[in-house]
C-alpha cells in the first residue's frame, strides 16, 4: 500500500483531478450564467456531446487542438441556438426541450461517430502541456497543478473574468435581473429575450468547450455518451455555488478528485467493482446537497418564459 | 419552479354541439399527426446525410412495430412499463414535482422484483408471490425516493438535481446488487435468478401480449381520475399550481409532497416489477432501457392528462419496437431511435406553440 501513496501517485492524482474537473468547471460556469438569467438550461448535456464530437472532428482532422476547442464550442453554440430559440423566444417549456435536446444530441452524436469512427476508434496525440517554469518544479504540485494545457490557464483566469462580469459589468447586472425580475428588466429599456439569449448561448460556448477539452484532452478520443452526466453534474455545481463563479471552481475541483480518485482505485486494482466507485461522485453531491442543500438559492424566474404584458 | 397548469380546454366546456366536438378531435389528431409528419421528413433527411434509406427505414419501423402481428404485440408488452412510468409522472407533473428520477426507481425496482419474486413462489401461492413481488418492488422505489421528497419538503431543496444525482445512484447500486448480492450463481453472466415462464404474469389469451398492459391501462387511468376527480387530486393539483396559496388554503404541503414523491416513485417501481415479472424474467448486469427519461416529455406534450399519455405511450412504444428492428436490419445504431424521439418531441411542442398561438390571434 506504501506504492499508493508516493509522491509520483499523488501528483498524478491531482493531475487527474484537474483534468476530470475542467469540464465540470466550463459546464458549470456556463449553466450559471444561463440560471442567473432565468433559464434552466438542462440541454447542457446535449450542448457537451455535441462540442465533444464536433471538438474531436475539428481536432482530428485539422491536426490543432485549438480548432478543435473553436468547433466545439461552436457544435454548443449550435445546439444552445436551438434551445434559445425554443425557450427564450417563443417561450416553450424549458425541462421538455432541455431534456428532448439532450436525448437528441446523445442519439445522434453516437450515429455520427459509428458511421464515421466505430471501426478505426482514431486517437489524438497527447496534448502538449504548457510548462509554467519554476511553479512546475515545486515536488507533487508541480507536475500536478503547472503540466497542464493551456486551455486549463485559461479556463481559470474565466472563473475571475466571470466574477467581473457579473460584479462589476452592465451586462453582468442585467443577467442577474433577466433571472431575478424580467418585467423590472423590460421596464427599464432592456430586452429581456435578448439578455437571456445571449445567456443561453454563452452557456452553450461553454459547454461545448467543456465537452471538446473532455474528448479531446481528457480521452484524447470520442466515444458515444462520453459525457456521462457532466452536464448534470454542472447543473448541481452552478445551483450550489448560489451565482459565485469561485464557488463552481471549488465544487468542479472536489468532484474531480472523486473523480479522479475513481480511477485511480480501479487502476491500483482495488478490488471493488467500478459501480460502486462509479457511485462516488454522485453520493459525493447528495451529500454536499442534504449538508448545504438550503442554501442553494436560485433567482426568483427560473423556468419560466418570459413574455412581455403578461403577469 | 411550477409548472403552468394545463389550461381548460376552453372548447370542451362550450355547450358545443356533437359537429363541433368531432371537429375538436378532428384538430386534435391534426395536430398531433401532422407534426409526427414532418418529424419523420426531418429524421429522414438525417438517414439520408448517413447514406440510410429513409424509406426503407420507416418501412421497417412500421411493419414491425405496428403491423407484422408478433411486432404489434411486443409494441403493446412494451407499453406496460411505460404506462406505470407514466401514470406516476402524471402525478408528480400535475403536482409540480419535477421527478426526474424515473430510471433509478424503475431500476431498483426491476432489481427488486427480480430478487424477491423467484423466492416468493416456492414459498406461497403464484399469485400472492407476484403480488408480494410488486408491493416490494413499489416500497423500495418509494425509500429511494425518500431523500429528495424530504429536502424538498423541508429544505426546498430544488428536486430536479436530487433526483437525477439519485437516478444516476440508483442505476449504479442496481447493477451492484445484481452482481453481488443477487447474483444467480448458476450462471457465469452477472444476472438475478430468472423467473420460470409460468410463474410470470399471464399471457392475454393466445397471443404474446403481457397482461401487464391491462395493469398498466388501470393504472393510468386511475391516475388520471384521482388527480382530476378526488379531493386529494385537487389538493396535489392546487400544490402544483401554487405551493404558497396551498399553504394559505390550510394544506399540509410538505406532507402532501412527501406523498406525491412516494405514489410517483412507487409506479415507476412497479413499472419496473411489471417489465420484470411479465416480460424479462430476470435483470442482466448493465441492463438500462432508460424509459424514464423518454417517457417524461410524452406526459408533459398529452398535458399530464392520462388517455392522451395513452396514445404517446403506444407511438413511443412503436418507435422503439420498430426502430430496435429497423436498425437491425439497415446497420444502424439503434441510437437512431433517440434522435427520432427527440425530433418528434421537438416538432410536437412546436406545433403546439403555433396552434395555441393561432387560437389567441382569433379569439383576439
Amino acid at each position: 500500500m506504501t506504492g499508493l501513496f508516493s509522491e509520483v501517485f499523488l501528483s498524478a492524482l491531482m493531475f487527474g483531478a484537474v483534468t476530470a474537473a475542467i469540464p465540470l468547471l466550463l459546464a458549470g460556469l456556463g449553466e450559471q450564467m444561463s440560471e442567473k438569467a432565468g433559464v434552466l438550461n438542462i440541454g447542457i448535456e446535449g450542448m457537451m456531446l455535441a462540442g465533444a464530437y464536433l471538438g474531436f472532428v475539428g481536432a482530428f482532422y485539422s491536426g490543432s487542438l485549438w480548432l478543435g476547442f473553436l468547433t466545439g464550442a461552436a457544435g454548443g453554440v449550435a445546439v444552445a441556438l436551438i434551445m434559445a430559440l425554443l425557450c427564450v423566444r417563443i417561450g416553450l417549456n424549458q425541462i421538455v426541450i432541455g431534456i428532448a435536446l439532450t436525448l437528441g444530441l446523445e442519439g445522434l452524436t453516437a450515429l455520427l461517430h459509428h458511421f464515421q469512427f466505430s471501426r478505426s476508434y482514431p486517437r489524438l496525440p497527447a496534448a502538449d502541456a504548457t510548462v509554467i517554469p519554476l511553479l512546475s518544479d515545486i515536488p507533487v504540485i508541480g507536475p500536478a497543478f503547472f503540466k497542464h494545457h493551456l486551455i486549463v490557464y485559461l479556463a481559470l483566469a474565466l472563473v475571475f473574468g466571470m466574477g467581473y462580469l457579473y460584479r462589476h459589468t452592465q451586462l453582468g447586472l442585467n443577467l442577474q435581473a433577466a433571472g431575478d425580475k424580467p418585467a423590472a428588466l423590460d421596464v427599464a429599456g432592456i430586452d429581456v429575450i435578448k439578455t437571456r439569449t445571449i445567456a443561453v448561448l454563452t452557456t452553450g460556448a461553454l459547454a461545448g468547450l467543456g465537452g471538446a477539452y473532455l474528448a479531446n484532452v481528457g480521452a484524447g478520443l470520442f466515444i458515444p455518451f462520453i459525457s456521462n452526466g457532466a452536464g448534470f453534474l454542472g447543473i448541481v455545481l452552478a445551483m450550489l455555488a448560489r451565482g459565485r463563479p469561485v464557488w463552481v471552481l471549488f465544487g468542479a475541483l472536489l468532484f474531480g478528485v472523486c473523480l479522479s480518485l475513481t480511477t485511480a482505485m480501479q487502476v491500483a486494482g482495488i478490488n471493488i467493482p467500478t459501480d460502486v466507485i462509479q457511485m462516488l461522485p454522485f453520493l459525493a453531491v447528495m451529500i454536499m446537497l442534504v449538508l448545504f442543500g438550503r442554501r442553494a438559492s436560485l433567482p426568483a424566474a427560473l423556468g419560466i418564459p418570459y413574455e412581455r404584458g403578461t403577469r | 419552479m411550477s409548472i403552468d397548469t394545463p389550461t381548460v380546454n376552453a372548447t370542451a366546456l362550450d355547450p358545443t354541439s356533437a359537429g363541433a366536438a368531432r371537429r375538436d378531435i378532428l384538430h386534435r389528431l391534426l395536430m398531433t399527426l401532422g407534426p409526427i409528419l414532418a418529424a419523420l421528413v426531418i429524421a429522414g433527411c438525417i438517414l439520408l446525410a448517413v447514406g440510410v434509406d429513409p424509406l426503407a427505414y420507416y418501412g421497417y419501423v412500421l411493419e414491425k412495430g405496428l403491423f407484422s402481428p408478433l411486432g404489434i404485440q411486443q409494441t403493446l408488452t412494451r407499453m406496460a412499463p411505460l404506462l406505470f412510468l407514466a401514470a406516476g409522472l402524471i402525478v408528480a407533473f400535475r403536482a409540480g414535482t419535477w421527478n426526474l428520477g424515473g430510471d433509478g426507481q424503475f431500476l431498483l425496482g426491476a432489481v427488486t422484483a427480480a430478487a424477491s419474486a423467484p423466492v416468493f413462489v416456492q414459498l406461497m401461492p403464484a399469485w400472492l408471490a407476484l403480488i408480494g413481488s410488486f408491493l416490494i418492488a413499489a416500497v423500495v422505489a418509494m425509500i429511494w425516493s425518500l431523500v429528495p421528497a424530504l429536502l424538498r419538503a423541508y429544505q426546498g431543496v430544488n428536486e430536479i438535481i436530487t433526483t437525477l444525482m439519485m437516478t444516476f445512484l440508483g442505476t449504479s447500486l442496481a447493477n451492484v446488487l445484481v452482481k453481488l448480492v443477487f447474483r444467480d450463481p448458476g450462471t457465469t453472466v452477472p444476472q438475478t435468478r430468472t423467473l420460470p415462464v409460468e410463474d410470470r404474469l399471464p399471457r392475454l389469451f393466445d397471443t404474446t401480449i403481457t397482461s401487464g398492459l391491462l395493469l398498466g391501462l388501470a393504472a393510468i387511468i386511475i391516475v388520471h381520475l384521482v388527480m382530476t376527480r378526488t379531493a386529494f387530486g385537487l389538493k396535489l393539483r392546487i400544490v402544483g399550481a401554487n405551493p404558497r396559496a396551498a399553504i394559505h388554503a390550510g394544506l399540509g404541503v410538505p406532507g402532501l409532497t412527501i406523498a406525491v414523491f412516494a405514489i410517483s416513485a412507487g409506479l415507476a417501481g412497479l413499472a419496473g416489477a411489471v417489465d420484470i415479472i411479465g416480460v424479462q424474467g430476470n435483470v442482466r448486469a448493465d441492463w438500462n432501457p432508460a424509459y424514464g427519461l423518454a417517457v417524461i416529455p410524452a406526459v408533459f406534450l398529452a398535458r399530464m392528462n392520462g388517455f392522451a399519455a395513452i396514445g404517446f405511450v403506444f407511438l413511443l412504444s412503436v418507435l422503439s419496437i420498430g426502430g430496435e428492428s429497423a436498425a437491425r436490419r439497415l446497420g444502424v445504431p439503434n441510437h437512431f431511435t433517440l434522435v427520432l424521439v427527440s425530433i418528434v418531441l421537438i416538432v410536437l411542442a412546436l406545433a403546439e406553440y403555433v396552434d395555441h398561438r393561432y387560437n389567441q390571434s382569433r379569439k383576439a
